[in-house]
């Protein structure tokens, strides 16, 4: 079994005031083992909560979830809430954005590792603390022993992020959520933690799936790349395919975003407008009323995935 | 467009400096040992309707510079000078007018509008406080509203809660507008932002900049966004400016350590060109109890015993590129000092 990840026709929609909105419409993925998917995407694309459908953590909220996850074979969405509970943390590890929001404030880190490990494969507390210290070092956390006995609050956002994903990494998942993991972390720090991220990937042969905002990220650390807007994902292919050749308009329209120098020698290539109200989606492809290349079909017919070279695919009507 | 209030007079010409800032202090207390040194002795200015970016980590004190400088949060030590005249000394009143001279636009568009006010009201605001009728601020308000690109029959009356990120910022921006300011210091003005979104929000500012003959401070965390708008380039670390230069030089050949490691921490949107290994390691230092010396020597490669005891001076190493580094200091003792770049 090669494959980590297998997500087909995902739909999830959230309860509102105006009924049912559809967040996630449709999404198909496959992860081979060892290999590393960034889940590209603005605020409100539906990439993050494709990602916590695939624990099962969305139908947890309330949200209605249906088309089929499968983590290394075994169908998530069938699972049993003890079953799920089994499969996070033991064979899929998760990243978030905020370590203070994942991390417990009233226990020492060392013990919040130690406790993954006597929780999902049954060790003494003190091969709990071994491993724990083990995994400081992994992450490269400098003073370790001192470290694991700190408080969340007492470690550096760095740190606290490192931390996090030494929990995470406690049981060697085959399988890495990670969710704008370096976002909210300075420039300098930023780095640091994506290139460990990116070695452990490597060493430990995770396959990763990434959420991100940032073209600039996904570049560093993908080996392919999903682009996800309104809900479905629009473009795919290898990092290089994607960005460096991209064939939908809003694949296009983000990398014209990216500065590139100052505003007289470049100046940016706007995005009109924002991205449609999922409660009231535009008939057709929902990027027509943004695009610059929409024709006639764009606002009647909602493309389908076509396959520019092998692995590149876009959700365009154009050069049909 | 009629704006109400009148606009405020230049005074010294264009060779003047729009704003002057000498020797900025605060630090604020935590208890009664220990106190952070959020902006310790900040020197800079900025040309009549440049754009001076300001661009350093969480921590560095940019954001309580901003505030300094906007008369917001008093000052411990300083002074800023607006066009020639002391906006804010330790002691002195800010005038009205100086007040409308200065106005900030803050990262968090949401907490920065009021939820119970309508778009046009929150824009009104301001010119009737200053003296304005009720009838003709909203009518003001309206032409605003039209200029930062939010046609005003579709949100004049709209609660901040019905408004998009890039919505409200728009309104925080004509909000600050309203009151005819000449410099406009913005804080983080689009991190909050998507990357489609804040290329709308950048070029606007830019074009308010020249139809409006406004000075822009820009405060970031973001060095794309900077190089994209800034004229004058100001890096700072825990607390200090550690190099300005002009924004073609410092993109083109940055000097300091710290500001060559943030360069280079930047990743390129291209696959093939990724960077090996990290600039630097560690994470800033607590501003609580910076390092003596040169703050930024616990990260330097380049740090020497001399480092440890000698705050090296902001010192012109070329017409307008100043650098804080005993290697940018001929004869300083460093191993390396005096050595091109």
């Amino acid at each position: 079994m090669s494959v980590a990840l297998e997500v087909s026709g995902l739909e999830v929609a959230y309860r509102s005031a105006r009924g049912f909105v559809p967040v996630v419409r449709g999404v198909d993925l496959t992860l081979a083992k060892g290999r590393v998917l960034a889940l590209l995407g603005e605020s409100g694309s539906g990439k993050s909560v494709t990602l916590r459908s695939v624990v099962g953590l969305t139908a947890r909220e309330g949200a209605r979830v249906s088309g089929r996850v499968r983590v290394l074979g075994q169908d998530v969405l069938a699972m049993d809430a003890r079953r799920q509970l089994d499969l996070r943390g033991s064979q899929v590890g998760f990243v978030f954005q905020e370590p203070m929001t994942a991390l417990d404030p009233v226990f020492r880190v060392g013990d919040q590792i130690a406790e993954v490990l006597v929780r999902h494969r049954g060790a003494t507390w003190a091969e709990g603390m071994a491993r724990a210290r083990a995994l400081f070092d992994l992450v490269q956390i400098p003073a370790a022993a001192q470290r694991l006995r700190a408080y969340p609050s007492e470690l550096s956002g760095g740190l606290r992020q490192r931390a996090m994903i030494a929990i995470a990494l406690a049981c060697e998942p085959p399988l890495l959520l990670a969710d704008e993991p370096t976002t909210a972390l300075d420039a300098t720090v930023q780095i640091q933690v994506l290139l460990l991220l990116r070695d452990l990937q490597k060493q430990l042969g995770t396959a990763v799936v990434f959420v991100t905002h940032d073209l600039g990220v996904a570049a560093e650390i993908a080996d392919e790349v999903a682009v996800m807007y309104a809900g479905r994902i629009v473009e795919r292919g290898s990092a290089e395919q994607v960005l460096l050749a991209p064939e939908h308009p809003y694949t296009r329209a983000l990398l014209g975003c990216v500065v590139r120098g100052g505003y007289a020698e470049a100046p940016l290539v706007e995005l009109a407008g924002s991205p449609p109200d999922l409660a009231r989606l535009p008939p057709g492809c929902s990027f027509a009323p943004r695009c610059v290349s929409a024709f006639a079909p764009c606002g009647v017919e909602e493309p389908g995935e076509r396959e520019r070279e092998a692995g590149h695919r876009a959700r365009c009507h154009l050069g049909r | 467009m009629m704006a109400p209030l009148p606009s405020l007079p230049d005074r010294g010409g264009p060779a003047q400096p729009m704003l002057t800032v000498t020797g900025l202090r605060r630090w604020f207390k935590l208890d009664s040992r220990r106190v952070i040194r959020a902006v310790d002795g900040l020197d800079f200015s900025v040309a009549k309707g440049a754009t001076l970016g300001i661009v350093g980590e969480s921590g560095c004190g940019k954001s309580t510079a901003a505030k300094l400088v906007a008369g917001i949060e008093a000052a411990d030590a300083g002074e800023v000078v607006l066009d020639g005249e002391v906006f804010w000394a330790r002691g002195a009143r800010i005038g009205p007018e100086a007040r409308r001279a200065v106005q900030m636009v803050f990262q968090d568009s949401h907490s920065s509008l009021n939820p119970r006010m309508t778009a046009a009201e929150s824009i009104a605001f301001g010119p009737e406080a200053h003296g304005v009728k009720p009838a003709v601020a909203r009518a003001y308000a309206l032409e605003l509203l039209e200029a930062v690109g939010l046609p005003p029959d579709r949100f004049a009356d709209r609660s901040p809660l019905a408004l998009s990120g890039g919505q409200r910022q728009r309104v925080n921006i004509a909000r600050a507008l309203a009151l005819r300011p000449r410099v406009l210091l913005l804080d983080e003005p689009v991190s909050a932002l998507d990357k489609s979104v804040e290329a709308q929000v950048l070029n606007l500012l830019v074009r308010l900049r020249v139809q409006l003959d406004l000075t822009y401070v820009f405060i970031s965390h973001d060095l794309s966004v900077v190089r994209y708008v800034a004229d004058e380039v100001a890096v700072m670390y825990l607390g200090q400016v550690v190099e300005q230069a002009p924004a073609a030089t410092i993109f083109a050949q940055p000097l300091h350590p710290y500001t060559r490691a943030l360069f280079a921490s930047k990743p390129s949107v291209d696959p093939r060109r990724r960077i090996a290994a990290p600039p630097i390691l560690g994470d800033p230092p607590d501003p609580v109890d910076p390092p003596s010396g040169c703050r930024f020597r616990t990260r330097c490669g380049f740090a020497e015993a001399l480092c440890a005891t000698g705050t090296p001076p902001l010192g012109a190493v070329a017409p307008g590129h100043r650098v804080a580094c005993w290697m940018a200091v001929p004869r300083s003792g460093h191993s390396k000092a005096g050595v091109a770049a």
